[in-house]
């Protein structure tokens, strides 16, 4: 029998209603598989008592014919989401020990629906990051190596702890975060599915903020299918996020069904980018021909602000970031560090507490936004994410349905490759992401082959506002003509 | 634009973020690396172009304004560093 970690998600929610095994049973499995793959430093915070008493008031409930729709499913949390009474850092030293009172509504929902908690996964810094290497808490190991090779690679970020636990098998899925492309990244680092749902769709309430008119959650998962279930039980209405969207959530997981037949597939020439190496350029040109194989028509368009999307995220995100971290000033959670007088206090604490690249975001956000330069940066940039947004609305509006881009530049890296002065070269991970975020539309991220390293590349899919299911269903046909990407051998255990 | 050792330091204390002599010179040059990459922003024709205010075309979701919650003083002082009967506590501010 496979062991129960590997099983998809899809797959363990119809052996726990076929009474194969019980939700103890696939909870015990999963938490002796990240026990032995702790040199992978996907978990921040393992919570295996919580897991196998939630497995089983989930069993219980199976027993007695009234099973949730994620009953019995144990998944890792991005260490972002605040969690009643378990530790939340967000990555960072400033939040160490943080023990939320209270439940993020993206989790709160999940365990409504009768998922398991296997424990909090690492990030990058608040967030901050495209390699997972800016956590205070150590860099998480990909479970992929290159072929020949036992250098470690990064696994993306900045949700690179999910992506990590994800694709080595140690949490049948994961929530996530995206802000500028920390979902679509790392799962493209990892062979993994990764959805950034439209702007409103799930609730921020409770989510530590980076850079609220941008950040968005959504899951992580090894099947397109697996990401349709688990974002169906992320997503809804939520009063107390006053930007979260008063709509229905659709049944993401009868879209998956649906085909492209009919549909319009827009390849936006901008993202033919300079120096694009040939394989990203060939799996971008198969996928193109999977789904025009699968019944939809490919059309060539042009989206022509998207090289200024990083360049305008660079100041709206970090200025954002900067009014967002202010709350840090050691007087109501967190650390403190004593100085001179109560700025002191405020300056001390906020040195020794943010990381480097925190730091570096936070100063150009208050830069940007200081006195004499809000119009020339700020106020400017703001007025090319209207470009930007304009751009995707013109393609919609002349009826294509979804657009198809590559979700990375390159392959994943090694750790330490890119740790040169030049803070602008890891930015660059994210030039096809971030536009997505600038316009608040759906992005989902799927496996499309491997490099000549061996290692996984994705494809990315753009939508319209609220239509995920479009997205579902062409990330399906995309999976169905691709094949399951085969994720590798557990070395690590 | 690009700033110079002094406006390091200024922006600094603007964040409130402590910064040592040494590490002036390293932040000096991050900073102008990020601000060289978004330079190329002023080449793009923005005249009569709306900054935008919100991601989604949305309105703003308003509630009764009423008492929703409340009465948990010791969950919010919870994770305070210092507090004393429900109050956070500041390092003597007024002299």
């Amino acid at each position: 029998m496979t062991q129960l970690n590997e099983l998809t998600l899809a797959e363990a929610r119809d052996g726990l209603k076929a009474k194969d095994f019980s939700a103890r049973e696939l909870t015990e499995a999963h938490i002796a598989a990240l026990e032995k793959a702790r040199v992978l430093n996907a978990y921040l915070l393992e919570t295996p008592d919580r897991a196998l008493k939630m497995a089983e008031v989930s069993d219980a409930k199976i027993a007695a014919g009234e099973a949730r729709p994620l009953e019995g499913l144990p998944l890792g949390i991005k260490d972002l989401f605040c969690t009643h009474g378990v530790v939340t850092t967000a990555g960072s030293k400033i939040l160490e020990g943080f023990e939320p009172h209270y439940e993020s509504a993206v989790t709160h929902n999940l365990w409504r629906d009768g998922a398991v908690m296997l424990g909090k996964l690492n990030l990058d810094e608040f967030a901050m990051g495209s390699s997972n290497e800016t956590s205070a808490y150590g860099t998480v190991v990909s479970p992929w190596r290159r072929a020949g090779s036992e250098a470690p690679l990064v696994p993306g970020g900045s949700s690179g702890g999910s992506a990590a636990a994800v694709a080595a098998r140690l949490c049948l899925g994961a929530t996530a975060t995206d802000t500028g492309g920390s979902i679509r990244q790392p799962a493209a680092f990892t062979g993994t599915v990764g959805i950034k749902p439209t702007y409103g769709r799930c609730s921020r309430w409770g989510t530590v903020a980076f850079a609220s008119s941008l950040d968005q959650a959504g899951p992580i998962a090894r099947t397109v299918r697996d990401c349709a279930i688990l974002l169906g039980s992320m997503a809804g209405p939520d009063a107390r996020d006053t930007t979260c969207a008063d709509l229905p959530v659709p049944d993401f997981e009868a879209a998956l069904g649906r085909g492209v037949k009919g549909l319009t597939i827009g390849i936006p020439k901008e993202y033919r980018v300079e120096g694009m190496p040939a394989e990203i350029q060939r799996l971008w040109d198969q996928g193109a021909a999977w789904l025009r194989e699968a019944g939809a028509e490919i059309r060539e368009i042009s989206l022509p602000h998207t090289r200024y999307a990083l360049p305008a995220y660079y100041i709206v995100a970090p200025a954002e970031a900067s009014s967002n971290l202010a709350r840090y000033d050691g007087v109501r959670y967190g650390l403190r560090v004593p100085g001179r007088d109560i700025v002191g206090m405020y300056e001390n604490t906020r040195a020794a507490g943010f990381g480097r690249e925190v730091k570096r975001r936070i100063m150009i956000g208050t830069y940007v936004l200081s006195a004499g330069y809000y119009d020339a940066y700020y106020v400017r940039a703001q007025k090319i994410r209207t470009l930007i947004k304009r751009d995707f609305e013109a393609a919609y509006a002349a009826g294509v349905d979804a657009i198809l881009t590559p979700a990375t530049p390159s392959a994943a890296f090694g750790v330490g490759e890119k740790a040169s002065a030049d803070p602008v070269e890891m930015y660059l991970n994210d030039v096809f992401t971030v536009t997505v975020n600038m316009a608040g539309l759906p992005g989902i991220a799927v496996p499309a082959g491997l490099d000549a390293q061996g290692l996984p590349l994705g494809l990315q899919l753009i939508g319209r506002p609220f239509d995920e299911e479009t997205l579902f269903a062409a990330a399906q046909a995309i999976e169905d003509a691709a094949g399951r990407m085969s994720l590798p051998k557990a070395w690590w255990a | 634009m690009s700033v110079d050792a002094q406006t390091v330091r200024r922006i600094a204390h603007l964040a409130r973020i402590a910064v040592s002599d040494d590490e002036v010179a390293p932040l000096q040059g991050e900073l102008n690396a990020i601000l060289a990459f978004v330079e190329q922003l002023g080449a793009v024709d923005v005249a009569d172009v709306e900054p935008m205010t919100s991601v989604t075309p949305m309105a703003m979701k308003k509630r009764e304004d009423v008492i929703t919650d409340g009465g948990r003083a010791q969950e919010v002082v919870a994770n305070a560093p210092e507090t004393e009967d429900h109050y956070f506590l500041v390092p003597k501010v007024v002299e």
